[in-house]
């Protein structure tokens, strides 16, 4: 009998289109503004991606990774102190102001890397070489900053090529990929006491300490032992992204923002095809109720309009998530809006579109049990 | 437990009998008696006309006696089995395997074709699909559609459906074939058709074709007539007395 449910729906053309249409409207606005919304709390946490560290020790009233209190530099031997803890070195992060070749001030994400180690790199490097940046006056900028900083020259920004930040000149000698922040801002890369000629002078300078645990240990135990022994914060990666996520949650309207749309989309799902599954139910039950009188028991008829359901669902879902996909393959190449399409937001998707299909189905399962068979004989 | 029904047997071959059996719709001022502690038999090989006014309660008696309809009290057996005992679903079942039912308005699901139509009975009775198609195939060449196994009932004229829906009725060979106005909707030379096609399937033995209907056209097809009127048996008219109707109602 099921595939005769299904050809019962799918010979409903109008019907079956409208469903499928609602489903993967649904599904399509649930996961587009999802994989945003991820996107965008990725951007959050991107410096624990570009400047990779097992352990980031920061100031103690700091609650994320883009928040900057300054430390005393003597805080850096303190931590290579403590126990457990293989090497620590000094990190700088600020935004500070570059000047494009028309003039005009563009706002940069400045990063200063001890100079030795050169710990907390950028992953990819295209062009150049990051050892240079030991030295005088040189930087390494990520494709953003060609793109931000050329403005005003007859050719793009290039190795060789210089420009100002903060009214200092800054030599480019490499460029790398990195993965875009949050601000938005280029990334520049150059060795921490550079940054530090850079930065506008203040009585404490050290932003951040970026440590590795020795071996054996984890990054957790080390951590605490940090905490323990020089009462600053010490974050292990996961730690980090957790904080920066909850701050965002906390104090930005953004999760709202995309909560309410996604949940829109949810409620528009449930409407659509709740309302169309129930229409088609009521306009086909004349031929349930024939059905029933034939001797289907209500648990088939139950089982048909849940399969009718979730054959809609899937293919209103595996349509929804393409075009959201196609979406983000689309973006990709410009790098916004950011876009994160990863299991977990599938896996939402599925559960919401499963949550819809149920409910539209015990809709018509209701109406179907409390049928009598014998409304067939009635004109 | 679902219970087999398929080889019961009524020992004075009675097909259906209903003995006081009472239907009211409706509660308070709205309350309506369809059915006045009622009684009547159908015997097996017989093709049985309820016939009488609209509202009088043969379509609530039809549908009791098919075990689509609750009743308030009396009893209904048919082929011997006491369907008040029966659960809602051991009623289902009986009804699954022991009776076949033709509509008014035929009932065929329109975006199946006329063979899914027909086999709907035997996959409902657990047949496997290739199966159920090829009996059904062969119950439509039997009522003279061959050529519409492909079509859908949008297709077909109404006496093309109506004999898709005997098909139907037919196709799991069930005992009880029960009958709404199945000629109402048809033309003079159609009914005809219709209603030879269901007195074959009434003279086959341990059959019985039971049909609610308005249409004197039918009545020379019967072996017996029940008149009823508000919710009552009126007469029952059979050999000599049913002539006597029939030509009274020509």
């Amino acid at each position: 009998m099921y595939h005769l449910a299904l050809k019962m729906l799918m010979g409903d053309r109008a019907k079956y289109v409208m469903l499928v249409g609602g489903l993967t409207f649904a599904a399509l606005l649930m996961t587009q503004q999802n994989s945003v919304f991820q996107g965008i709390l990725s951007w959050t946490t991107s410096h624990m991606r570009n400047s990779r560290a097992s352990i980031w020790v920061v100031e103690k009233n700091v609650e994320q990774v883009n928040e900057t209190k300054a430390m005393r530099d003597t805080d850096v031997n303190r931590v290579r102190s403590v126990a457990g803890v293989d090497y620590a070195v000094p990190f700088f992060q600020s935004i500070l102001k570059a000047r494009a070749a028309d003039g005009s001030d563009k706002p940069i994400q400045l990063i200063g890397l001890h100079a030795a180690t050169l710990v907390g790199r950028p992953p990819v490097m295209v062009a150049g070489d990051l050892e240079h940046l030991r030295l005088p006056n040189t930087v390494v900028i990520d494709q953003l900053a060609i793109e931000r900083l050329s403005i005003g020259r007859s050719k793009p920004l290039d190795l060789g090529d210089t420009f100002e930040i903060n009214d200092r000149e800054a030599r480019v000698v490499g460029i790398c990929k990195t993965e875009r922040h949050f601000f938005g801002y280029p990334y520049v890369f150059t060795s921490y006491d550079q940054a530090l000629q850079f930065a506008p002078r203040q009585r404490k300078m050290l932003s951040m300490i970026l440590a590795e645990p020795k071996p054996g240990l984890t990054a957790e135990q080390v951590a605490r032992t940090i905490e323990r022994e020089t009462g600053l914060k010490a974050f292990t990666v996961p730690e980090f992204s957790k904080a920066t996520i909850d701050f965002i949650w906390r104090n930005t309207g953004i999760p709202a923002s995309f909560m309410t749309t996604i949940i829109l989309g949810f409620v528009v799902g449930i409407a659509v095809s709740g309302q169309t599954f129930y229409s088609f139910v009521l306009e086909n039950l004349r031929h349930l109720g024939a059905l029933k009188a034939m001797g289907a028991s209500n648990s088939l008829l139950a089982r048909m309009l849940l399969l009718q359901a979730f054959t809609v669902g899937l293919i209103g879902y595996g349509i929804g998530v393409g075009l959201a996909a196609v979406f983000g393959y689309a973006v990709m190449p410009a790098g916004q809006p950011p876009f994160l399409l990863d299991a977990r937001t599938m896996i939402i998707s599925a559960v919401a579109i499963v949550f819809i299909c149920i409910f539209a189905a015990l809709l018509g399962i209701r109406r179907v049990a409390k049928l009598e068979a014998a409304i067939v004989f009635r004109a | 437990m679902t219970h087999d029904f398929t080889h019961t047997h009524a020992a004075d071959a009675a097909a259906v009998r209903a003995i006081g059996v009472t239907k009211t719709y409706g509660k308070g001022d709205s309350r309506t008696v369809a059915l006045k502690s009622t009684s009547f038999t159908t015997r097996e090989g017989e093709l049985h006309l309820v016939v009488g006014p609209s509202g009088c309660g043969k379509t609530t008696l039809l549908s009791v006696v098919a075990g689509t309809l609750e009743w308030d009290s009396g009893q209904i057996e048919v082929f011997g089995v006491t369907l008040n005992g029966l659960k809602a679903a051991d009623i289902t079942t009986f009804r699954r395997q022991n009776i076949g039912f033709i509509f008014q308005q035929f009932n065929l699901i329109p975006t199946l074709t006329t063979v899914e139509n027909v086999s709907v009975p035997l996959l409902l009775g657990g047949m496997n699909r290739t199966a159920a198609e090829e009996k059904a195939a062969a119950m439509l060449k039997e009522v003279g559609l061959a050529d519409k196994l492909a079509k859908r009932p949008g297709d077909l004229s109404g006496g093309q459906q109506q004999r898709v829906a005997i098909a139907r009725a037919l196709v799991h060979e069930p005992r009880l074939i029960i009958c709404d106005e199945p000629t109402s909707a048809l033309d003079s030379t159609t009914g005809h058709h219709i209603m030879e096609l269901l007195a074959g399937a009434a003279r086959t033995p341990g059959r019985c074709v039971l049909i609610v209907t308005h249409d004197n056209r039918t009545y020379g097809y019967a072996d017996r007539i029940t008149e009823m009127e508000d919710g009552q048996v009126r007469q029952v008219y059979a050999n000599g007395a049913l002539r006597d109707f029939i030509t009274a109602h020509r």
